[in-house]
C-alpha cells in the first residue's frame, strides 16, 4: 500500500470515530430523551434538557478540536503537512 | 499607535474597538441619566454600529480577484471564527430562538443541536478539503471535481434557491429592527437595512465582510450576555446562570404542574392578535417524540453542512490546517450564545409566571396588569396581550399572550434594566441580521459573478470587469431580496429552517461524495442535484397544500427525503455511466492531502 493509501485509511478510520461520537451526542441519546430526563444531570438540571441546551454542544466543540489534532497528527506521519505555519 | 501589517496587528485593533464600544455603552448611560430619551437612545446605538461598519467595509476595498472573493486566504483562524459566528448567527438566532424555546422547549431545542452538531460534519467531512482545492466559491469545487458547465449551473442554481429564501428573511429582520430602532415604516426600514448591509460588502467584497463580520460579531455577543447575566444577577437567580438555573428550571416545572396547562377554546383564541402564543408546552420536560426531535436535528445538520456561505467563509484561512481548527472556533464562539438562550428564556419565564416575584403577572388582577408601564409599551407594539377568558378578574397561564420576539427585546425592560440595555440589543439584532444578510448575498453574487459569467459566458473577462459585475449583481440580487422581504410572506424561522433543507436537498451528497466517493461523476451529481432539489421542493409544496407527508416527515424537515433523493439518484446514475477519467481522480487523491499545491491556482 502506497504511502498516500495509508494515509488516507487512517484518516478515514478518525472520520468514522469522529462520526461515531457524533452520532451518539447528536442523535443516540435522544431516543431515550424522555428516560433520560428522569436523571439529574450536571448543575442540577435534567439530564436530557442539559445535553439540549450546553451538554451535546460543548461536546461537539471539544470533539472538532480534538478532530483537527488528531487530523493533523496523521499528516505529519506521513509528511503530508503543509509547509510554513498558520 | 499601529505599525506594520494589518493582519499582524487583529488583535490591537478589535481589542480597541472593543473597548471603544464599551465605552460607547458606559457613555449611552450616562446620557440616560441625564435625561436623553429611549427614542434617541435607540437611534445613537444603530447608528453608531453600523457607521462602523461601513467604515470598516470603505477600508476594506480592493480591486484583487482573490481579495474580492477570498480575502486574500489570510484570515487567521480565531478571527474567521468570530467572523463564521456572526456570518452564522442570523436575526433568527438572536431575536427568535430564545423566543422558541419559551414557547416550545424541548421540541424547539433540535435547532440547538442541530446548528451546532451541523459543523461535526463541516469540520470532518469537507471545509478542509475544499480548502485544499483551492476554490473561489461552492460551485467551483462542484464544477471543476465533476467536470461540465451543467454540473456547476445546477450548483449554482441550489446555492441560489436555498440562499435566497435566508436572505430575503434576513433583510425583513434589519428592516424590523430598523424600522423599531429608527422610528421609520417597515417598508421603508427596509431599504435602509439593505443599503447598510451592501456598504459592508460592496468595495472589498469578502475582505470587507469578513472584517465587518468580526466587529459585529463582538457587538452581538456583548449585546446578548451582558442582559442575561444582569438579569441573573439582579433576580437573585445566580452569578453564572449557565451553571446556577437548575433551581429556576424546576421552580417552572412546579409552577406549570400548579397552574396546569390549560387548553383555550376555538372562540377565545380569535381574540388573540395574530404572532402571539401562550405557554401551552413543558419548559424542561420531555415534549416531543424521540423522532420528531431527531429528525429536526439531522435536517438543520445536514443543512448546516451544504450551505455555501458558512462554507465559503472556511476559504479565507491561510492553509488546510487552519481550516479545521477555524472550524472549532467557529463553533466555540456559537456555542456562548447558543448555551445562552435557553437561560435567557428560563430567566424570562420565570420572572413573568412566579407570582413570589415582584415581576411576575400571573396570579394579579387583570386590571393591575394592563396598568403596568412595560405591557403598555409592548401591547401597542402587538407583541403582548391578556384577557380575561374565564371571567374570575386574575391572569391565569392561559390568559397571557407574547410574540417570540418579545423574550430577547421586553425582558431585559420587565426585569427593569436601564433603557440603554434595551438600545444594546437593537444594535446587537441588527448586527446579527446583517452579516447573515452580507454573507448570503455575497454568496449568490459571488456564484453567478465567478460561476456563471466568468466560467460559462465569458472566460476571457478582464478582472476588473469581472469585480464590476459581481458589484452590480450585488445591489441586484440585494435589492430583490429588499422587495420580496418588503412583501412579508413567510415568518423569520420559517424561512430560515427551509433554506437548510433546499441546501441539503441539492448539495450535500455531490459535495460529500465529491470528496469521500471516487466513483462519483458528473452525471451522477447532476441527477443528485436536479432531483434532489426538485423532489425535495415538491414534497414541501405537498405537504405545505395539504399532503399528508410520511415517515413524519414535515414541512421543517422535508429535505431528509429530498437528500434520501439525492443519494440514491447520485450511487444509480454514477454507476450506470462511466468512470471518472485518471486526472479527475488524481485530482481526488490530491484534495485529500493538505501538503501541495491547491487544486486550483491563486488566480483563476
Amino acid at each position: 500500500m502506497s504511502k498516500q493509501e495509508q494515509h488516507w485509511e487512517k484518516s478515514k478510520g478518525l472520520l468514522m470515530m469522529t462520526l461515531a461520537i457524533w452520532f451518539v451526542f447528536s442523535i443516540g441519546i435522544f431516543l431515550f430523551g424522555a428516560e433520560m430526563n428522569e436523571v439529574t444531570g450536571p448543575f442540577g438540571y435534567p439530564l436530557t434538557y442539559w445535553f439540549t441546551c450546553q451538554g451535546s454542544l460543548g461536546i461537539f466543540v471539544l470533539l472538532i478540536f480534538w478532530f483537527a489534532n488528531r487530523q493533523e497528527k496523521i499528516d505529519e506521519e506521513f509528511g503530508f503537512s503543509e509547509r510554513g505555519d498558520d | 499607535m499601529i505599525k506594520g501589517n494589518f493582519i499582524d496587528n487583529l488583535p490591537k485593533v478589535y481589542g480597541i474597538y472593543t473597548g471603544g464600544f464599551l465605552a460607547f455603552i458606559i457613555i449611552m448611560s450616562i446620557a440616560e441619566q441625564m435625561g436623553m430619551t429611549a427614542k434617541t437612545i435607540g437611534i445613537c446605538f444603530v447608528a453608531f454600529t453600523v457607521a462602523i461598519y461601513a467604515i470598516i467595509g470603505y477600508l476594506s476595498r480592493t480591486a484583487q480577484a482573490d481579495a474580492y472573493y477570498v480575502a486574500g486566504r489570510q484570515v487567521p483562524t480565531v478571527f474567521n471564527g468570530m467572523a463564521t459566528a456572526a456570518d452564522w448567527m442570523s436575526g433568527a438566532s438572536f431575536v427568535a430562538m430564545a423566543g422558541g424555546i419559551y414557547f416550545k422547549g424541548y421540541g424547539y431545542m433540535a435547532l440547538l443541536v442541530g446548528w451546532t452538531g451541523g459543523y461535526v460534519l463541516v469540520a470532518s467531512l469537507l471545509a478542509p478539503y475544499l480548502r485544499k482545492f483551492g476554490c473561489y466559491t461552492v460551485p467551483d469545487f462542484i464544477g471543476t471535481r465533476y467536470g461540465g458547465n451543467l454540473s456547476r449551473f445546477m450548483a449554482v442554481v441550489v446555492l441560489t434557491v436555498a440562499s435566497f429564501t435566508y436572505v430575503t428573511a434576513q433583510i425583513n429582520a434589519t428592516g424590523t429592527i430598523a424600522s423599531v430602532a429608527l422610528d421609520i415604516p417597515f417598508q421603508y426600514a427596509v431599504y435602509v437595512g439593505l443599503i447598510s448591509i451592501l456598504l459592508c460588502s460592496m468595495l472589498g467584497g469578502m475582505r470587507g465582510v469578513t472584517w465587518t463580520q468580526v466587529a459585529q460579531y463582538i457587538v452581538l455577543i456583548i449585546a446578548y450576555l451582558l442582559p442575561v447575566f444582569w438579569i441573573s444577577n439582579k433576580m437573585g437567580a445566580g452569578f453564572f446562570p449557565h451553571f446556577m438555573l437548575a433551581d429556576e428550571v424546576s421552580r417552572i416545572a412546579e409552577l406549570e404542574a400548579q397552574f396546569g396547562f390549560v387548553k383555550n377554546s376555538a372562540e377565545n383564541l380569535k381574540e388573540v392578535p395574530k404572532g402571539l402564543a401562550g405557554i401551552t408546552k413543558a419548559h424542561s420536560a420531555v415534549n416531543a417524540t424521540p423522532w420528531a426531535f431527531i429528525s429536526l436535528a439531522l435536517a438543520m445538520m445536514m443543512g448546516t453542512a451544504s450551505l455555501p456561505h458558512v462554507m465559503m467563509r472556511y476559504f479565507t484561512t491561510p492553509s488546510v490546517k487552519a481550516a479545521r481548527k477555524s472550524v472549532g472556533w467557529s463553533l466555540f464562539f456559537i456555542f456562548l450564545l447558543y448555551s445562552s438562550a435557553p437561560m435567557l428564556a428560563t430567566l424570562s419565564k420565570l420572572s413573568l409566571i412566579d407570582p413570589s416575584l415582584p415581576t411576575g403577572i400571573i396570579g394579579k388582577s387583570i386590571a393591575e396588569v394592563q396598568s403596568i408601564d412595560w405591557y403598555q409599551n409592548w401591547n401597542q407594539a402587538n407583541l403582548m396581550f391578556v384577557s380575561d377568558f374565564n371571567g374570575n378578574g386574575t391572569l391565569e397561564l392561559n390568559e397571557f399572550f407574547m410574540g417570540g420576539k418579545a423574550v430577547v427585546l421586553a425582558t431585559p425592560e420587565i426585569a427593569g434594566l436601564p433603557y440603554v440595555i434595551s438600545g444594546l440589543v437593537a444594535a446587537g439584532g441588527m448586527a446579527a441580521a446583517m452579516s447573515t444578510a452580507d454573507g448570503l448575498i455575497l454568496a449568490i453574487a459571488n456564484a453567478i459573478s465567478h460561476d456563471v459569467y466568468y466560467k460559462i459566458i465569458d472566460p476571457k473577462a478582464e478582472t476588473a470587469k469581472r469585480l464590476v459585475v459581481a458589484r452590480v449583481l450585488l445591489v441586484v440580487i440585494g435589492f430583490a431580496g429588499a422587495t420580496i422581504a418588503a412583501l412579508e410572506i413567510q415568518g423569520i424561522l420559517g424561512s430560515v429552517i427551509w433554506a437548510f433543507d433546499f441546501a441539503m436537498s441539492g448539495l450535500f451528497f455531490p459535495l460529500v461524495l465529491g470528496v469521500w466517493w471516487k466513483r462519483a461523476n458528473k452525471e451522477g451529481a447532476i441527477a443528485g442535484m436536479f432531483l434532489g432539489l426538485v423532489s425535495g421542493a415538491a414534497y414541501l409544496v405537498w405537504v405545505r397544500t395539504g399532503g399528508s407527508g410520511f415517515l413524519g416527515i414535515t414541512q421543517l424537515t422535508f429535505g431528509i427525503f429530498g437528500s434520501a433523493v439525492s443519494l440514491v439518484a447520485m450511487v444509480v446514475v454514477s454507476l450506470m455511466t462511466q468512470a471518472p477519467n485518471a486526472a479527475t481522480q488524481k485530482m481526488v487523491d490530491e484534495v485529500r492531502v493538505p501538503s501541495g499545491k491547491s487544486i486550483l491556482g491563486k488566480q483563476h
